[in-house]
């Protein structure tokens, strides 16, 4: 069984993650003007299309490229030595110190603590007739799967077909498909979670809502 | 009560000048001020006959002070007055001009857009002792008094279909159309219809409109305004402006300001006094016909005596356009003319009677008016350095070739086709008896034994794959033209490289060899439009005419001279498009090519006059039309008005082009947006782009600045275009020669090039 407080904590220990930026290629480096404890932006932008804060450059055959932030963060190292040498690929160039967000780390206990069942094509999916009517009247939570239900329906040019769930038995905790909308194939379709643990899981997320404090 | 409304009625004539003279006129206000509030105060304790008398002296007082700034009033406040929430509207004219109206189209909001107004209404006029109804379709921009469902006058493009749909309803009925022009501009959405297209439609559409239209003008924004505003007769409200471009959008541009800054005033002022925007402009360079006088200050809705004036003004406008092209009036078109100038007491056009309903032929000499009318607008608005006689003898080779075309196409064609037909059709009928005939001694021969001879080059054609570099056209790379840009020793990494892992390209291959296309991916890297010019076309083959049209500076607009110097001394050319007549593979083209580098291939007069001129050599010579369009930002704003002419005039050249049978094309490259795409460009039938293009009716900016919409990256991009319906195809530039060939010869009809 997994230790929910436990991974909490952990991550609470260490509330972010260490990014390491690499060079994409070889050629001459020059870094540009970061400092360890800048604060650097990822992408902005409703489409991500404002560029993230420069890093470096890289300069190959007369051609230039801008190494980009592509996370939020603090910059925690800086390879300085590196100024004006000629690298190669995959060299470590910066770090940053990426500060985890409350989504972020929502994610990340509900990956460990769930078992998410994918969609085998991208269709799109619905509920099959009698799990759908309980999920309507009282919320996903109310249905218990267990391995060969008859779970979904599965609708593809307006042929549909029906989907068994395989995996551990458990409640379903997350449902992460609309039913107007196309998944793709591999994304998760539900998050199953074993009955004696959503109070569990519930505690985390309240906790989580609540503690946890965004460091910009 | 009475006084109360009075009080109030002054109160608010009072905000009025606040609003239009904001921090001028400091004075003036103050001393209206404090006589009003010195009557409210003094209000309660006088008699009612004495209250009378002084609520009498502050009216007059105001009307002292509204005329003395009348004089006092600069382009910029008549800006302001015309987008003031107490400007007349549109609902205001129907209600007092007209003398019943019914909405069609819709109703406030329950309408497809409700800032494009519809309604048929009825002008009454007495002539002797009967009474006339005379119907008319009336159809503008509402603003309303500040009701935000109408989007202040912004047509959104399916505002316009519905505008051309009943100008399609009048023209059907034969009764005259009024269009009122009430837009700051349209409404760039890029949709289906977009707001280009659908103002491109417009145009085309109006320019061979069989009614007769008369339009008037309080606030002509650009593209928005030329929607409606291709008339027969175009009267302006004498405190209106008519513009290219709000003087806000003109500051920014000339300000060279990032989005989200703004302009200070005096800048806005400044572009305001320079696009020569108001009525008296417009009617002095002849873009509009008569102005209309209003009262001090600009026409309010309860200046009744201003819509009596209004109402004689239109009835004039449309009996002179009707009069003009009936067959036998000519005491009554005399009458009309002598009543010019008279004031309005004098005017009494009740008693004339007009028939607005007009014959077939009077309806086809209403058409040809109109072109012949906007065909010699902003003449005056570009240079032509060509001497005297080299102007004589291009005007008789001009001639020359009028004569010749007529002989050859009009006269001998039309005899030759029935000829043609006429053999066609016997040697049709003689085929089938012959076969009747000659059967028996086929079968007798293919009976016969014989060697089959092997050739197998159909079979290789069908199982081999084809590959672009070893076909003809692609010349193995092997290019005529080769970009500047391949000289340099340098790589250069796709753009797409991070979804498509494209690896980067030494740029002489790429600009070289590869005609500026990723290897990988396929992105075109935009290109000269020198590599056209050479790769395009049979080599040798290009012959430029009316090279000497100079782009001038017409309104005198400060800095453009020496800007113009500048484009001209880098391009070498002397405007932003280039005509020129060439082959590709033997067949024979026009073609007017708008060039990016020259300001941004904006189009002004220079350029809209050769456009013109090219489309009237390709009508006279029997050639197919290509319209080039290696980028274009749009119409030039420091030409103002000029250039914004340039809309209806090359639509109508276009128009008048592909009515007498001939085959209009367009190939978009780069970067194609605003009013040229609005216009000549996107009324074609076919368009085609480059996949390097951009194209749209508003670029990114001027959206996030008008709409405070946000628009994605790709918004622009060809294959958007492609999705919404605006263009029929995209071509890979490598591709771009063999298939113009086969654009022509698939959409050219059976003389290939020309009905």
């Amino acid at each position: 069984m997994l230790d929910i407080t436990k991974l909490l904590e952990e991550i609470k220990a260490s509330p972010y993650e260490e990014l390491v930026i690499t060079a994409p290629h070889t050629g001459v480096v020059s870094f540009a003007g970061v400092e360890e404890g800048t604060r650097v932006v990822g992408a902005t932008g409703l489409w991500k299309e404002v560029p993230g804060t420069r890093l470096a450059t890289i300069e190959r055959e007369h051609n230039q490229k801008f190494i980009l932030a592509h996370e939020k963060g603090v910059i925690s190292k800086v390879h300085k030595e590196l100024e004006g040498t000629f690298v190669e690929a995959g060299t470590p160039l910066v770090h940053l110190r990426h500060f985890l967000s409350k989504d972020e780390v929502m994610s990340i206990i509900l990956k460990k603590a769930l078992y998410l069942f994918n969609a085998p094509e991208r269709a799109k999916y619905y509920f099959a007739p009698d799990a759908d009517k309980k999920i309507k009247a009282s919320g996903p939570k109310a249905v218990t799967v267990h391995d060969g239900q008859e779970l979904f329906i599965m609708s593809r040019m307006k042929r549909e077909a029906s989907l068994c769930y395989s995996g551990p038995e458990g409640v379903i905790y997350a449902v992460y498909f609309q039913h107007n909308e196309n998944v793709d194939a591999g994304a998760p379709l539900i998050g199953v979670c074993p009955p004696d643990q959503v109070g569990l899981i519930e505690d985390v997320v309240i906790r989580v809502q609540t503690e946890w404090v965004e460091q910009d | 009560m009475d006084i109360d409304k009075k009080i109030q009625h002054l109160a608010e004539r009072l905000s009025y000048i606040k609003d239009i003279f904001g921090d001028k006129q400091t004075e003036n206000v103050r001393l209206l001020e404090t006589r009003l509030e010195e009557f409210v105060q003094r209000e309660q304790a006088l008699p009612t006959k004495e209250k009378h008398a002084a609520i009498a002296t502050v009216e007059d007082l105001f009307g002292f002070v509204e005329k003395k700034l009348e004089t006092e009033l600069t382009p910029m406040d008549k800006v302001r007055i015309v987008r003031h929430s107490q400007r007349i509207c549109l609902r205001d004219i129907l209600e007092n001009v007209y003398d019943n109206y019914t909405e069609i189209g819709g109703k406030d909001e329950n309408s497809i857009d409700p800032s494009m107004l519809i309604a048929r209404a009825y002008i009454t006029r007495r002539s002797g002792k009967k009474t006339y109804h005379q119907p008319v379709m009336v159809i503008g921009q509402e603003k309303g008094h500040g009701e935000e469902f109408r989007n202040g006058g912004s047509v959104k493009p399916w505002g316009n279909a519905k505008a051309l749909h009943y100008m399609k309803v009048a023209e059907t009925e034969n009764i005259p159309v009024h269009t009122f022009v009430f837009t700051p501009g349209s409404y760039p959405i890029e949709d289906a219809p977009g707001a280009a297209q659908q103002i491109a439609k417009n145009l085309y559409e109006m320019s061979g409109l069989r009614v007769p239209i008369v339009s008037i003008f309080s606030e002509g924004g650009s593209g928005g305004a030329e929607a409606i505003g291709l008339a027969d007769m175009r009267l302006m409200l004498s405190h209106g402006y008519y513009s290219v471009i709000s003087p806000e959008g003109a500051a920014a541009i000339e300000g060279r300001l990032r989005s989200g800054e703004r302009a200070g005033s005096e800048l806005i002022e400044k572009c305001a006094t320079q696009l020569k925007m108001t009525a008296a402009d417009n009617v002095r360079m002849g873009y509009i016909d008569h102005a209309i006088d209003e009262p001090a200050l600009g026409a309010r809705p309860y200046h009744y005596d201003f819509f009596r004036r209004l109402r004689q003004e239109v009835i004039r406008a449309t009996d002179e356009v009707v009069l003009s092209v009936k067959g036998f009036t000519p005491f009554r078109a005399m009458a009309l003319r002598r009543r010019r100038g008279k004031t309005i007491e004098d005017l009494d056009l009740e008693n004339i009677y007009v028939r607005w309903s007009l014959s077939s032929a009077a309806r086809t000499r209403l058409v040809q008016k109109r072109h012949k009318k906007f065909l010699r607008l902003s003449r005056q608005a570009f240079l032509d350095r060509r001497p005297f006689v080299r102007r004589c003898s291009a005007w008789w080779w001009d001639k020359g070739w009028d004569i010749y075309s007529y002989f050859k196409y009009d006269l001998w064609r039309k005899h030759q086709k029935q000829l043609i037909y006429a053999v066609e059709e016997v040697d049709a009928e003689a085929r089938v008896l012959m076969e009747k005939v000659l059967r028996p001694w086929r079968k007798l021969t293919s009976s016969l034994p014989s060697v089959p001879t092997k050739d197998n080059s159909k079979e290789r054609d069908l199982t081999m794959l084809s590959q672009w570099d070893q076909e003809d056209e692609a010349r193995n790379g092997q290019w005529s033209y080769v970009s500047g840009r391949a000289k340099e020793d340098k790589a250069i990494t796709c753009p797409n490289s991070g979804s498509h892992g494209c690896l980067d390209l030494w740029a002489p291959d790429l600009f070289g060899e590869f005609a500026g296309v990723c290897n990988y991916c396929g992105h075109h890297f935009p290109m000269e439009y020198q590599w056209y010019l050479h790769n395009i076309f049979d080599p040798g083959s290009i012959f430029e005419f009316n090279s000497e049209v100079e782009a001038a500076n017409p309104l005198g607009f400060e800095g453009l001279d020496v800007k113009l110097e500048q484009a001209k001394k880098k391009t070498g050319l002397k405007s932003g498009c280039m005509t020129f007549e060439a082959r590709i593979d033997n067949v024979k083209v026009v073609v007017a090519m708008l060039v990016a580098p020259f300001r941004g291939g904006s189009v002004g007069a220079a350029e809209g006059e050769k456009f013109i001129q090219a489309a009237e050599r390709a009508k006279k010579k029997r050639f197919p039309f290509l319209a080039y369009v290696h980028g274009t930002a749009g119409i030039r704003i420091q030409e103002g008005v000029n250039g914004v002419i340039q809309m209806p005039r090359c639509t109508m050249a276009v128009r008048r082009y592909i009515d007498a049978g001939g085959l209009y094309l367009v190939l978009y490259d780069t970067n194609s947006y605003a009013g040229p795409l609005a216009s000549f460009l996107g009324c074609s039938p076919y368009q085609f782009s480059i996949r390097s293009a951009n194209i749209g009716f508003a670029g990114p900016g001027v959206i996030k600045e008008t709409t405070g919409m946000d628009i994605p990256p790709d918004y622009h991009r060809a294959h958007r275009a492609l999705s919404r319906g605006h263009i029929q195809g995209i071509w890979d530039r490598r591709d771009a020669r063999s298939n113009l060939r086969q654009a022509l010869l698939t959409m050219g009809g059976r003389n290939l090039y020309y009905r």
